[in-house]
């Protein structure tokens, strides 16, 4: 009885170590179990309030594709902290990375005129992508040749691009009047249809669907995605399989880069029409708890980027229903960073529980 | 009889599914020498883990003193008169000696740490067990052997009783191990108990009071003064009979050099790694370098294989210069390498078996297109590695960690001799490896000879290069001090070198 439940016990531990998606399941249970005590404590009713957030995320197809098309962004954020985190790289620097693609899709698809749309759609997004991707190599050398910690320097670069590509507007890009910061209309041509009228969900969804399964085939099929997980994994042993790991890894921060900024471009082109100032809301960010909620994996990490859509969608409806701010949204995410950053606080929370149910079965058997 | 200090009784403990201990009864008499006797993942280290607190047994007894205690932490062994040095030493590189030893049980004047006192009270023990260490020292200036003194002036300070050493002579020279076991029988003079943790046999023969032999988390048989011979005692370690000798084929007396080395001088941050080093590889010829640990056999074997480039001199490959050498002109060339560290450099623990299989040799037409690798070729070529080096795992897609350390050894192993290499870096290559593992690496390491193939061997273990080379370097300071016949060393010039001495000064001392 005893040996039973101890195996049990450990079992589930292996399940529940950082990186496997049922640690991000149970990681994310856990966030909701305490934000609704926290609902409860502010004096609402957390099983109504859920209830709204589903509403809300889910309750008829406009919502629904609320939640898809704030997705969106969100998918290319997640797939672009992976792969750098698979080259072993940190990239916080997805937010800046994601804001010179918005701009760049702006630019191109505005002021590059007659083209048809089937190849000014692809220009735009090829030109997003050698931003972002540039700046993503830029940060990794920086790192590589200068030796200072990756936080900083893509922290740092996300203030400088967020003031700079403000700056680039205002100087050269301004809508006339100029009493917002924003740039004039893209051309039709470059514009992503939109799915469900009247919400975000546009074509670019498929795109973002496209990048998953890109994602995939690189890590599971090509040499360069051995080489480079490789690399992320252990340093010293890729060296010592002949693999030149500073330039796998500037590779893989130029796609980590380039599908930051695919974020950015899908939502120029397919929600706004225009670039205007603090258009991201923070899906860079995002971008980071996605992929650790996501543990690594392409589809793992869009199904945490739905999630979070939900979330952000259905917080308004929350807020309309119930009263609770939406902000409330920010504390849940924050618990699931919590949750979902500190491994060792999961396990030794079932540690705790599954060691007192074996010393049950031990009294009891 | 004198009385036990120690009865441990029917310890369990599993980890995952594997069963380090197994019902294992030890009993510690006051003033011996013990020695667990056993190979790797035996069960050694986790029963005196347990006595030390670091694990909890799943199930069982242990009594100190005729007195049932329950070890919880480390802390409490402590308090119970019990020590552990590990062999890897615990110690604050930039403090000094004495600093060091009382730290966490510092003499205190007041509020204040009593500098002056811990000093004195060092000096005092040192002295005592003859142990030569000086408490002003810092501790990263310190030889090996002399750290590992610190670790037990540590032990003797926090007044034990009991001192457990795991693996203690793995990191010494051959008279550093004489001095170490001098210190022990002055330990076991003063009525203090010492356990052992090793797999050499020699040793174990040597300096014992009785040997406990462990196998498989079980505890095999306790064996009293007079001890067995070592092929008795090898077979009740593994389960089976061992060869010790290697027959080898008869080489000619003109082999061709693969491999050259000339006037190899490495300088890093400022300190000479290499100097001057001129090393010719022969095919058909097994090249041992001998030394203890960090005496530049690392770094000789990095700039060999183009992990490290040199600061001046040249390698030659076939009698071609290798231009600015980098690991994947080195693999191209059809140099393998068996790197010293497995956990770092040799494998990638959270890598498949397969995919360790094939790291180095990632760009082989055989197992890669231009940009997809072939998965399936990789897969054959895994399953048939596997087969052929006998490699222990339910699945070649199962990550490298979960297989024991002796196996995951026979994947880098395998891995460098299915590419059919012209010369092999072989370093440490049985280090962490089972017993049985390591005859099976040794007969592969053989055949390599056999077949004309050239091969360098660092090894920290003295008894692996005697046996396995040809023709032996001793490396001492990043200098090659001499190279020779093997048959023209014996153990104790070979020991003098290591430690230091030159062949000049040994000359004029045999004279």
């Amino acid at each position: 009885m005893k040996v039973t439940a101890k195996r049990i016990g450990s079992g589930l531990l292996s399940w529940l170590k950082g990186g496997s998606l049922l640690f991000s399941v149970s990681a994310f249970i856990l966030s909701l179990l305490i934000a609704a005590v926290i609902i409860l404590v502010s004096g609402f009713n957390p099983l109504k309030s859920y209830m709204a957030l589903m509403v809300g995320a889910f309750g008829s197809w406009d919502n629904i594709a609320t939640t898809l098309g704030t997705a969106t962004p969100l998918i290319f954020a997640g797939l672009s902290v992976s792969i750098g985190k698979r080259a072993g790289f940190f990239n916080i620097g997805v937010e800046g990375q994601l804001l010179t693609g918005t701009l760049a899709a702006a630019i191109i698809g505005a002021y590059v005129k007659g083209l048809p749309a089937f190849i000014h759609i692809p220009l735009c997004f090829a030109g997003a992508w050698l931003v972002g991707g540039l700046i993503g190599v830029f940060s990794v050398k920086l790192k590589q040749i200068m030796k200072v910690s990756e936080l900083i320097i893509t922290v740092m670069l996300n203030y400088v691009i967020l003031y700079l590509v403000d700056l680039i507007v205002n100087r050269f890009f301004l809508k006339p009047p100029g009493h917002l910061v924003r740039t004039i209309d893209i051309q039709k041509s470059a514009r992503l249809a939109t799915l469900v009228p009247h919400t975000r969900l546009n074509t670019g969804i498929f795109i973002a669907i496209l990048a998953v399964a890109f994602l995939w085939w690189i890590y599971h099929k090509t040499r360069f995605g051995y080489e480079v997980t490789a690399a992320g994994l252990n340093k010293k042993a890729a060296e010592t399989g002949g693999i030149r790991i500073n330039r796998k890894v500037a590779l893989a921060m130029f796609i980590s880069g380039g599908l930051a900024a695919m974020g950015g471009a899908v939502e120029t082109m397919g929600v706004h029409g225009f670039y205007i100032a603090n258009m991201s809301a923070g899906y860079g960010y995002d971008g980071l708890t996605i992929s650790i909620m996501g543990a690594g994996s392409p589809v793992g990490s869009t199904i945490a980027a739905v999630l979070f859509g939900a979330l952000r969608a259905g917080s308004s409806n929350m807020n309309r229903t119930t009263n609770i701010p939406g902000e409330f949204i920010t504390i849940l995410q924050a618990l699931v960073i919590l949750f979902v950053s500190t491994p060792h606080l999961i396990s030794f929370i079932f540690d705790k529980l599954s060691r007192k149910k074996a010393l049950d079965c031990e009294v009891s058997g | 009889m004198p009385a036990e200090v120690v009865k441990m009784r029917g310890i369990c403990k599993a980890f995952g599914s594997v069963r380090a201990n197994d019902k294992v009864d030890l009993d510690i008499f006051k003033g011996e020498i013990l020695t667990l006797l056993g190979e790797n993942g035996a069960g050694k280290t986790t029963l005196m883990n347990v006595l030390y607190g670091l694990y909890q047994a799943d199930s069982g007894s242990i009594a100190i003193n005729g007195k049932a205690v329950h070890i919880s932490s480390p802390l409490v062994a402590t308090d119970l008169g019990i020590s552990m040095v590990h062999q890897h030493f615990m110690l604050v590189n930039s403090m000094s000696v004495a600093e060091n030893v009382v730290l966490g049980v510092e003499p205190r004047k007041g509020i204040f740490f009593d500098r002056a006192k811990s000093f004195e009270e060092i000096t005092r023990l040192s002295q005592l067990y003859g142990l030569k260490v000086n408490a002003h020292d810092v501790v990263s200036k310190l030889p090996v052997g002399m750290k590992q003194r610190v670790e037990i002036l540590k032990a003797l300070y926090r007044q034990s009783d009991i001192l457990i050493f795991d693996e203690p002579t793995a990191v010494l020279t051959p008279q550093e191990v004489n001095d170490f076991f001098g210190v022990l029988k002055s330990f076991k003079e003063a009525g203090k108990s010492i356990v052992l943790i090793t797999h050499k046999l020699k040793e174990a023969i040597e300096v014992s009071d009785r040997i406990a032999i462990m196998r498989q988390g079980r505890m095999v048989d306790t064996l009293e003064k007079p001890f067995a011979d070592i092929n008795t005692l090898a077979e009740l370690m593994v389960g089976r009979r061992i060869m010790f000798s290697i027959d080898r084929k008869l080489m000619p007396e003109e082999l061709p050099v693969l491999m050259s080395l000339r006037q190899g001088t490495l300088k890093q941050d400022g300190v000479t790694r290499l100097a001057d080093i001129n090393l010719d590889l022969h095919g058909g010829e097994i090249h041992g370098i001998a030394g203890v640990d960090g005496n530049g056999q690392t770094e000789l074997a990095e700039v060999l294989t183009g992990l490290s480039r040199l600061t001046s001199g040249e390698i030659l490959i076939e009698g071609q210069v290798i231009k600015s050498p980098t690991p994947a002109k080195m693999l191209a060339s059809r140099l393998g390498h068996i790197p010293e560290d497995r956990s770092t450099r040799g494998v990638i623990s959270r890598f498949s078996v397969s995919e360790n299989l094939i790291l180095g040799y990632q760009t082989n037409k055989i197992f890669s297109g231009k940009v997809q690798l072939k998965h399936k070729k990789i897969e054959a070529f895994a399953t048939e590695t596997v087969k052929r080096y006998d490699i222990k795992c339910d699945k070649i897609s199962d990550p490298i960690r979960t297989l024991s350390g002796g196996n995951q050894q026979k994947v880098v192993i395998g891995r460098v001799m299915s590419e059919d290499p012209l010369i092999v870096i072989a370093a440490q290559p049985t280090r962490g490896v089972d017993i049985g593992a390591i005859e099976y690496i040794h007969e592969r390491i053989m055949e390599l000879r056999d077949s004309g193939k050239a091969i360098l061997l660092i090894s920290a273990d003295l008894d692996e290069v005697i046996k396995l080379s040809d023709r032996v370097s001793v490396m001492y300071g990043g200098r090659l001090v001499s190279t020779d016949l093997v048959s023209n060393y014996d153990e104790r010039r070979l020991g003098a070198l290591m430690a230091g001495q030159t062949e000049e000064s040994l000359l004029k001392e045999a004279q």
